[in-house]
């Protein structure tokens, strides 16, 4: 079992999206996360998605949504060197001094940057791999955390490996 | 020419070329129908349900190789659609199917007669197009055509909303002769480097063996796939879907693989070492125990689907392409190549195959006063030859019969529902065969379960004047059930049994057909020849066969090739 991040160009087009989701669940792949927007060239949208499986299965996985018509192109990031980024958003409660600077410490250490401020919370906000926003909300425990918003994973090649046309 | 969108889809078939629309109206197709109306150029089949519509399109398109077409209507329309789509889709079938929608502006609300038809039919379609702009609709309807009937073909379902179809909208309308499409390039021609390696391992084989399967029909490579097997001297074994491109009646075929295959076909999958598999899927019926298939063999696959190739079974030389263009391509190098196949290796597998042959797995007890349903279908197959008849089928015992005891030299002569192995399927798939080829005989061997899922159909026979020939194979029972319940469930028979079976005699009568009941079997030949002598009447042969007799050999569910359990009575020779 391993991770994959596959990233897709696919036809902006309605529905496009479900195909997606509906040959994950119709075939039984394991699916962590999946993000998808309109790309600079408005009728593509590019689409990024973590998933876990066996060789075989990202074999077919990959095969499969090659397979649907919308699909332009597709590569998987993880087989070379690559990008990833996700972004999370952690609201935190922070209404006694100790635990203000504590979690504002903690913040810095993970660059993390508080973007909302009240007398009982803060909100974090973090990005970096799914690894490293995995770290902070374990460094939090759940004694701080009421509520935790995460994007999903996004990617991109490095150097001259892209996804266009 | 300014069109309305009624006008644009139907110019369009038209355009096509496109012979036969199978359909039903309804609401939201009315604007379509009524620019149906009046011209015969285009010709509708007005079925009785709308599964006989996809399942009529279906047969047509099997028989033919062209794409069948379907018009249905919103909701019901489109869900009773919907099982004749999915068995398209499960053997890879080209069909368009148009269904009305509810006019955009209400989509979403629940309006009378809306289903998601787009969202039901996504799992099972090659491919599906909403179209919410006349502008786009004959662009799409191309596109639509396109990908049913190239690459690996399937259905695709065009969604049009009442209001696109709209008589008083017309924008000018021209034939889109060509289609673009970024995302949909299918590979057709074989890598070079792959096809010489996997000549070098065809030509290195001792016990070698070839596997074909309905890819070989869909690409029209029955010629090619001829050639090559003649070349190499090599058995061939076809699957359920392939049966027909290679002739039955030559003597390097060694019949069907796979659950219901025969002794030879299987036991020689299991001893080969080098399996050549050539537009199939390795589908489990054909399989079996996945770990120990084809234990001593490398493996080579040519597929024009990516995805079919190391799907279940890894294979050591992957070539996508289409079938003809590869075995072209094939052809060529072993001719060229100096190697040639290992003559003393060749002679000595022929004499294990032989005596794998010599068991006779297909034989049956022929002097049985009950009919044997083994008996009708052979009999059939020796009064009409297999050249110009069609045989479909329907699901059970009866279509194993149909696939084991007919000798189907021809491809595409056999049409059956192998993948989603829906029953209802034999009847309507006949009626598009008997359009496509109205001269030609077309049998449909059915039981008397299966039949009675599409029977409504003997009217739209009526309509058209389909002289099909509907061989009931009448066990009184839901035989392929009661055969698992008899091996699997201790012969607990739970619902196998059907208790107020029709007269199908008086049934078919009244639909204003002939039907005949045959209860012995010296009357069993004497009542097919004068059926098919009736040339243009649909007569209904009830035969009254042996309740108990099982589909033989078989390898039980979990087991390997090499583990067929036999006739009761082969078993002791
Ligand atoms: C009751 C019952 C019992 C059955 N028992 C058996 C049995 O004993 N034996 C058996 O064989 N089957 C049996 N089947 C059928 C079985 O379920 C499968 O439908 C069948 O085995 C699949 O056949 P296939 O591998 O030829 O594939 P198909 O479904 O015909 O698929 C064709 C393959 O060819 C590829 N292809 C398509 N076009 C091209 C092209 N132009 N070029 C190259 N490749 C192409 C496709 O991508 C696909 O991989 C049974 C079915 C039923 C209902
Ligand atoms: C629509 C549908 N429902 C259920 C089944 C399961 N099934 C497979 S074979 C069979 C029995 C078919 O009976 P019959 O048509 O009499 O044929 P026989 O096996 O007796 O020859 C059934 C119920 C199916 N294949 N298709
Ligand atoms: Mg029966």
């Amino acid at each position: 079992m391993s991770r994959h991040i596959i990233s897709i160009l696919m036809e902006n087009e309605s529905g496009a999206l479900s195909r997606v989701a509906g040959l994950f669940s119709a075939r039984g792949y394991n699916i962590e996360s999946l993000t998808v927007a309109p790309t600079e060239d408005s009728s593509l949208s590019r689409m990024t998605i973590v998933t876990t499986g066996s060789e075989e299965i990202i074999e077919q996985i990959k095969k499969q949504l090659n397979k649907l018509i919308d699909v332009v192109k597709l590569i998987d990031l993880t087989e070379a060197g690559h990008i990833e980024r996700e972004l999370a958003l952690v609201k935190l409660r922070a209404n006694n001094a100790i635990d203000r600077d504590e979690l504002k410490r903690l913040a810095d250490i993970f660059r993390g940057h508080i973007v909302d401020v009240t007398p009982e919370s803060y909100v974090v906000e973090l990005t970096g791999t799914g690894d490293k926003i995995d770290g902070f909300l374990e460094a939090l425990g759940d004694r701080s955390v009421i509520e935790v918003v995460r994007s999903g994973s996004s990617g991109i090649g490095r150097g001259d490996r892209s996804l266009d046309l | 020419m300014e069109l309305s969108g009624g006008e644009i889809l139907i110019q369009f078939l038209k355009d096509e070329g496109v012979e036969y629309v199978f359909g039903y109206p309804g609401g939201s197709v009315l604007h379509i129908y009524d620019a149906l109306y009046g011209q015969d150029e285009l010709k509708h089949i007005l079925v009785r349900h709308e599964q006989a519509a996809t399942h009529a399109a279906d047969g047509y398109a099997r028989a033919t190789g062209k794409p069948g077409v379907v018009l249905v209507t919103s909701g019901p329309g489109a869900t009773n659609a919907v099982t004749g789509i999915a068995t398209a889709f499960m053997d890879s079938i080209p069909m368009v199917v148009i269904t009305g929608q509810v006019p955009t502006p209400v989509i979403g609300s629940d309006a009378f007669q809306e289903v998601d038809s787009i969202g039901i039919t996504r799992p099972c379609v090659k491919h599906n197009f909403l179209v919410k702009d006349i502008n786009k609709l004959a662009d799409t309807l191309k596109k639509a055509f396109y990908i049913a009937s190239t690459g690996r073909p399937g259905p695709v379902v065009v969604d049009i909303p009442k209001d696109v179809t709209d008589p008083m909208v017309k924008i000018p309308y021209s034939y889109p002769k060509k289609v673009e499409m970024r995302s949909y390039n299918p590979v057709i021609k074989g890598h070079s480097i792959q096809i010489k390696r996997a000549a070098d391992m065809i030509l290195s084989a001792k016990r070698p063996m070839i596997y074909s399967g309905g890819g070989v029909v869909l690409s029209n490579a029955s010629a090619e796939l001829r050639a090559f097997t003649r070349l190499l001297g090599y058995p061939i074994t076809q699957t359920l879907m392939g049966l027909g491109a290679y002739p039955a009646s030559d003597k390097q075929n060694v019949g069907m693989l796979g659950m219901h295959g025969t002794y030879e076909a299987n036991m020689a999958m299991h001893e080969c070492d080098v399996l050549i598999a050539i537009g199939a899927r390795f589908d489990d019926r054909v399989t079996g125990k996945l770990a120990e298939f084809c234990p001593t063999a490398r493996i080579v696959h040519i597929d024009i689907d990516p995805a079919s190739i190391s799907k279940n079974v890894k294979v050591d030389v992957p070539i996508v392409g289409d079938v003809k263009l590869v075995l072209e391509d094939l052809i060529k190098l072993l001719q060229e190549s100096s190697v040639k196949p290992d003559e003393s290796a060749k002679t000595k597998w022929w004499g294990q195959i032989d005596e794998w042959r010599s068991k006779q797995c297909l034989e049956y007890d022929r002097q049985s006063d009950v009919i044997k349903p083994q008996f009708v279908i052979e009999t059939l197959s020796k009064l009409t030859g297999s050249g110009d008849t069609y045989v479909t089928s329907d699901v059970g015992q009866h279509q194993m019969w149909a696939a084991q005891y007919f000798q189907f030299d021809e491809p595409r002569r056999w049409i059956n529902s192998g993948g989603l192995g829906t029953m209802g399927f034999g009847l309507p798939s006949a009626m598009g065969v008997q359009l496509a080829y109205p001269d030609a005989t077309v049998a449909c061997v059915t039981g008397e379960g299966s039949i009675q899922m599409c029977i409504q159909e003997m009217s739209t026979c009526k309509q058209y004047g389909l002289p099909i020939k509907i061989i009931n194979l009448n066990n009184r029972y839901l035989g392929m059930v009661r055969q698992w319940q008899e091996f699997s469930y201790e012969e607990r028979y739970s619902m196998s049994y059907m208790e107020a079976l029709p007269d199908f005699q008086k049934l078919t009568e009244a639909f204003g057909h002939v039907g005949m009941k045959i209860e012995k079997r010296s009357d069993v030949e004497g009542a097919l020849k004068e059926a098919l002598a009736l040339k243009d009447r649909l007569v209904f042969l009830d035969f009254i066969t042996d309740r108990k007799e099982n589909v033989y050999p078989m390898i039980e569910a979990g087991k390997a090739h090499h583990e067929m359990r036999m006739a009761a009575d082969r078993e002791l020779s």
